[in-house]
């Protein structure tokens, strides 16, 4: 007992942390729309291509870079104070982002401010997880690293669980009419998600400053065998760079495409393909998350007992193998066509609005509804431009045709459970990976080596899944699942370099 | 078991340049069907991070060639050299 005396303060004050952090990431891409509009309107070109740099900079060339430059402080001066230090990061930037102006009051300093700002966000994520996880590993004892990592590997999939919540709870509770709520939140309550953040993360602040430093690192700082050089030694070195990459080849990166596909994949595929509405695709997430996260910490202990290796590639290998049926599913649960109408339910509704107040031309929307034995709904709305002298006198587009499908109770509960599945499986392969990836490296530059395969495999290949994923729907319009061609081809080629190249040994000492 | 792993080597030794041939042809494929900002920036950062992934899937097979990974470390001691 004494070996764990004190590390629940441990877990909680690394894991309160990187949750929060995870928090602040997610927010800025569950509301990407509504800060589109704000800050970059698609009517200005430099705007939107700010836009375009916030999204993909920020994930994919600045977490790699964060862990870089953190992971190498982490390893200079201490785990504590740099994980301390991401977090300031972290909280500032997110808070600051709520308190920019708009584009229509500042103009370009609007879009240039979130830009720099989304990117100290990146940087922060990059520089987080390493330390959070090392700090918790270096306090473990050897038997039961995986079951106390594991609690720090429950943070992302929780970050973006109370990410959902939050925003769903504030664009609900603005007002009672709940579409002037919307309107609200679009307008102004999407700060509130941005601005609460500076609460969580003052008290995060608060009780990491009360922690000690890793009894490792101080162990190496009192014998004065800290690496001087930490970035030369983890990928100078060929006897650790070959480690750094099987790490990344052979774990991280198959980690990342299952991570992505089951918790962001899967929530965009039901609301853009299955066109599933805006809250229910978020709430089948987020059922299906509460009842999987305990697995994390299932995975983490079960590798404690028989090794981390296994229950990683059996996950990758179950994706592989299931995700085209999986999101099949979900194609047939949302189609109308396998369902029974109930004709004498439908409902038709015609509204005209001006387009301006100085035209007499006006839009016309025809709004179809068409109720479903199994209690779906689904609603049409298509739109048409009416003009008062013949021929078309306005620049005004037509505005695109929308379907929205309300799942009935049957529907919407296969689809929690089919997320739910994906969601395990991102256990298993999440779960044991922090131990897995602390046991690789020695105590001096574990910081360093662990966080940049972590950051590539899990921020590049697994950022990227719902980009790569969708283009190559763009690219290949008659195949509904062909996006998921990117994350079974690269969960499958990790698969076979975990199968081959990694030990299921786990490494008691980590102390060296 | 080793010889496996020695073999496999060369396949991810081929499948760095390979994979950056694909890239670099699909992103100007899709850069000259669509040449707006978004496309070019979008494809740039692919090519930008991919190029040195690549290169990491090549020295990964080189290693394995070599045999580098016959033996994985036990001790930290042998990472560090």
């Amino acid at each position: 007992m004494k070996e764990t005396k004190g590390i629940w303060k441990v877990i909680g004050a690394s894991s309160l942390g990187t949750l929060i952090e995870w928090y602040d990431f997610y927010i800025f891409g569950s509301l990407a729309t509504v800060l589109a509009n704000q800050f970059f309107p698609k009517t200005n070109p430099t705007a939107a291509l700010l836009s375009t740099l916030a999204t993909f900079a920020a994930g994919f060339i600045v977490r790699p870079f964060g862990a870089l430059v953190f992971g190498r402080l982490g390893d200079l001066i201490g785990r504590k104070y740099t994980f301390l230090l991401t977090l300031i990061l972290m909280g500032g930037s997110t808070f600051a982002i709520g308190l920019v102006p708009s584009y229509e009051s500042i103009g370009f300093a609007a879009p240039i401010l979130v830009l720099l700002l989304r990117l100290l966000q990146g940087l922060a994520l990059g520089g987080e997880y390493g330390g959070a996880a090392t700090y918790v590993a270096e306090h473990s004892p050897p038997n039961r690293r995986g079951f106390f990592t594991s609690w720090i590997q429950t943070t992302a999939t929780l970050g973006l669980f109370v990410s959902l919540g939050v925003i769903l709870l504030t664009r609900h509770s603005l007002d009672a009419d709940q579409a002037k709520s919307i309107a609200k939140f679009n307008d102004w309550g999407w700060r509130i998600p941005f601005l609460v953040s500076i609460v969580l993360v003052v008290v995060s602040i608060y009780i990491r400053l009360k922690m000690k430093e890793s009894p490792l690192f101080e162990k190496l700082k009192a014998a004065g065998t800290r690496s001087v050089n930490p970035l030369k030694e983890s990928f100078g070195h060929r006897s650790n760079l070959k480690m750094v990459l099987l790490a990344l080849f052979g774990a991280t990166m198959g980690q990342g495409v299952v991570w992505y596909t089951g918790q962001f994949y899967a929530q965009s595929f039901i609301e853009n393909v299955c066109k599933v509405d805006f809250d229910q695709s978020r709430t089948i997430l987020i059922w299906a998350i509460l009842f999987a996260t305990p697995f994390f910490v299932v995975f983490g202990s079960l590798s404690d007992k028989i090794g981390r290796k296994w229950i990683m590639l059996i996950g990758m290998l179950l994706a592989v193998v299931t995700y085209k049926p999986l999101f099949n599913q979900f194609v047939s649960i949302s189609n109308e066509k396998n369902k029974e109408e109930i004709l004498s339910r439908l409902e038709v509704n015609t509204t005209a609005t001006a387009i301006n107040k100085y035209s007499h031309d006006s839009v016309k929307m025809h709004t179809t509804k068409h109720f479903y034995t199994d209690s779906s709904v689904v609603t049409e709305i298509k739109g048409e431009i009416v003009y008062v002298r013949e021929g078309n006198f306005s620049d005004f587009k037509t505005p695109t045709p929308k379907i929205i499908k309300k799942l009935g109770n049957g529907g919407y509960w296969n689809m929690v459970l089919i997320v739910f599945v994906m969601i395990f499986y991102v256990t298993m392969v999440y779960g044991p990976i922090a131990a897995f990836l602390v046991e690789l490296f020695p105590t001096k530059i574990r910081y360093t080596s662990m966080s940049l395969p972590y950051h590539i495999g899990n921020g590049v290949f697994g950022g990227l899944t719902p980009f790569i994923a969708t283009l190559l729907t763009t690219i290949y319009t008659n195949d509904k699942l062909v996006g998921l061609m990117y994350p079974i081809i690269i969960a499958a080629v990790c698969l076979v370099i975990g199968t081959l190249y990694i030990n299921n040994k786990i490494n008691v000492e980590v102390d060296d | 078991m080793n010889q496996l792993k020695r073999f496999a080597g060369i396949i991810w030794l081929l499948l760095g340049p390979v994979a950056v041939f694909y890239l670099i042809r699909t992103a100007a494929a899709e850069i000259a069907k669509k040449p707006v900002i978004d496309t070019k920036i979008q494809w740039g950062v692919f090519v930008v991070v991919f190029i040195p992934i690549a290169i990491g899937m090549m020295i990964f097979g080189w290693y394995a060639l070599k045999g580098e990974y016959d033996h994985l470390p036990e001790r930290s001691a042998e990472l560090i050299d």
